[in-house]
């Protein structure tokens, strides 16, 4: 279908696209890879009043070393984030994980940033976002700069803790240091499909003790999860097959999956403990 | 109205469009490349995949306003050389790529794209590449079939457009 009609802002600079944003009025979206924008607006399931277009905004494209950090501009697209030598050293699982996004068409539009503000719970990266920790980096013209943690930002479903008038500027991950593993575990019907459940883990052991362990849970309920129970069980303790085995059978605590005609609330509670052993375990034995 | 340029297939065009028409509308109906068909509402089937800036995009997922400036290449443009058809449309032809022939525009774009950036993929690596582009008729062996036979004939004549 043909989408409907909205005013077409496009600002040259941050600046001005933070300046834009709150003229645009509260129904306005902004608009970055549109991969998933483009086709809700195609199936009449959203109508902003206004899109503000990112694509000219060069500034919020670029990915940055930041001493103990790397940053990653909101518009960086999955293509450029895949194939970023500072990704892969210092964020391989959010590389890993971006390359089984969609397909190589989408991953050419679709950027980081967008994927975190649109806030599917299907979508990958946030549970990878939940995994490593990371701090979202957001502006506006009223409040300035602001930074909110991955677990705080997540707010409903497709809901984040960005006001209307504040833009996702990019993403701050820690680069990890010695000891840590990296897996994302998605199972999903073809190629290109939404994830059915997804797992992506960061382990750090050290001496053979699990030293930190983060879980994130893709498409177990509106929002990402933590698999907190997994973690607690794992904190401290030796990372034994049967340890392993134990504390994932957890991972579905807490959560309430969604049941679609790709699968049953229990079949995702099933997935989500297989997936978590899976993932843990290819974390652990590189 | 917003007022765009585009390069389409080698040729410049200006045209004022209303911000949301879709690329691939912008295509079909006002420069009449009815070579690129739209598939499906959902961005899944890939049918309707061009390059843009020399990358593929599915132009059903891109507004004619973002392709201001920039170039674009459809199914259309491959044999702009007057050489016949691109390697690629032969080899579709002859490895019995198709049957209904409504994806083939867009396999042989996402193809094309594939074999820019690997000019020699392993059947695998065939099938990742063209994991954005549904066909309902051929089951999928002969495209890839057709894909390695195209890069060994494109290796051969250096061809990469």
């Amino acid at each position: 279908m043909i989408p409907p009609t909205f005013e077409y802002l496009r600002p040259e600079s941050l600046d001005e696209a933070v300046r834009m944003l709150p003229d645009a009025g509260e129904d306005a979206k902004v608009l970055a890879g549109g991969q998933s924008l483009m086709p809700l607006l195609r199936l009449r399931l959203a109508y902003p009043d206004a899109l503000v277009d990112l694509d000219r905004v060069a500034e919020l494209r670029e990915i940055r070393d930041d001493g103990d950090a790397i940053v990653i501009g909101a518009t960086a697209t999955h293509h450029q984030v895949v194939r970023d030598p500072l990704v892969r050293e210092h964020a391989p699982l959010v590389a890993a994980a971006t390359a089984t996004v969609a397909d190589p068409a989408v991953r050419h539009r679709g950027t980081f940033g967008g994927s975190l503000a649109h806030a599917d719970p299907a979508g990958d990266l946030p549970a990878v976002a939940l995994a490593l920790d990371v701090v979202m980096l957001a502006r506006s013209a009223s409040g300035g700069d602001r930074e909110i943690p991955a677990r705080e930002f997540f707010v409903d479903w497709m809901t984040t803790a960005l006001e209307p008038d504040e833009l996702l500027t990019g993403v701050r991950i820690r680069k990890p240091g010695p000891g840590w593993g990296f897996h994302y575990e998605k199972f999903h019907r073809t190629a290109q499909a939404w994830a059915i459940v997804g797992v992506a883990c960061a382990v750090r052991r050290v001496q053979g003790a699990v030293e930190d362990v983060r879980i994130g849970l893709t498409n177990m309920g509106s929002v990402p999860l933590r698999a907190s129970a997994v973690e607690e069980r794992l904190g401290g303790g030796t990372l034994s097959d049967s340890a392993l085995r134990e504390a994932s059978e957890h991972a579905a605590e807490g959560t309430e999956p969604p049941a679609d005609l790709h699968g049953s609330a229990d079949y995702r509670r099933h997935l989500a403990r297989v997936l978590t052993r899976r993932a843990l375990t290819a974390a652990t034995t590189r | 109205m917003p007022r765009i340029r585009v390069e389409v297939d080698g040729e410049t065009y200006e045209d004022d469009v209303e911000p949301r028409l879709l690329l691939v509308h912008y295509l079909r109906e006002r420069l009449g490349k009815v070579g690129t068909p739209v598939g499906c509402d959902t961005t899944n089937c890939g049918a309707c995949t061009v390059l843009l800036d020399g990358l593929s995009v599915k132009s059903c997922s891109v507004l004619a306003v973002q392709a201001d400036g920039l170039p674009v290449t459809t199914v259309e443009g491959l044999s702009l050389d007057g050489t016949g058809d691109h390697p690629l449309q032969q080899a579709f032809h002859r490895a019995h790529a198709l049957q209904c022939g409504y994806c083939t525009p867009g396999m042989i774009m996402a193809s094309l794209d594939l074999l820019r950036d690997n000019p020699d993929p392993s059947e695998q690596e065939v099938r990742e590449g063209l994991e954005g582009n549904l066909c309902r008729c051929t089951g999928y062996q002969n495209i890839v079939r057709a894909v390695r036979s195209a890069a060994t004939e494109m290796r051969g004549r250096e061809v990469t457009s």
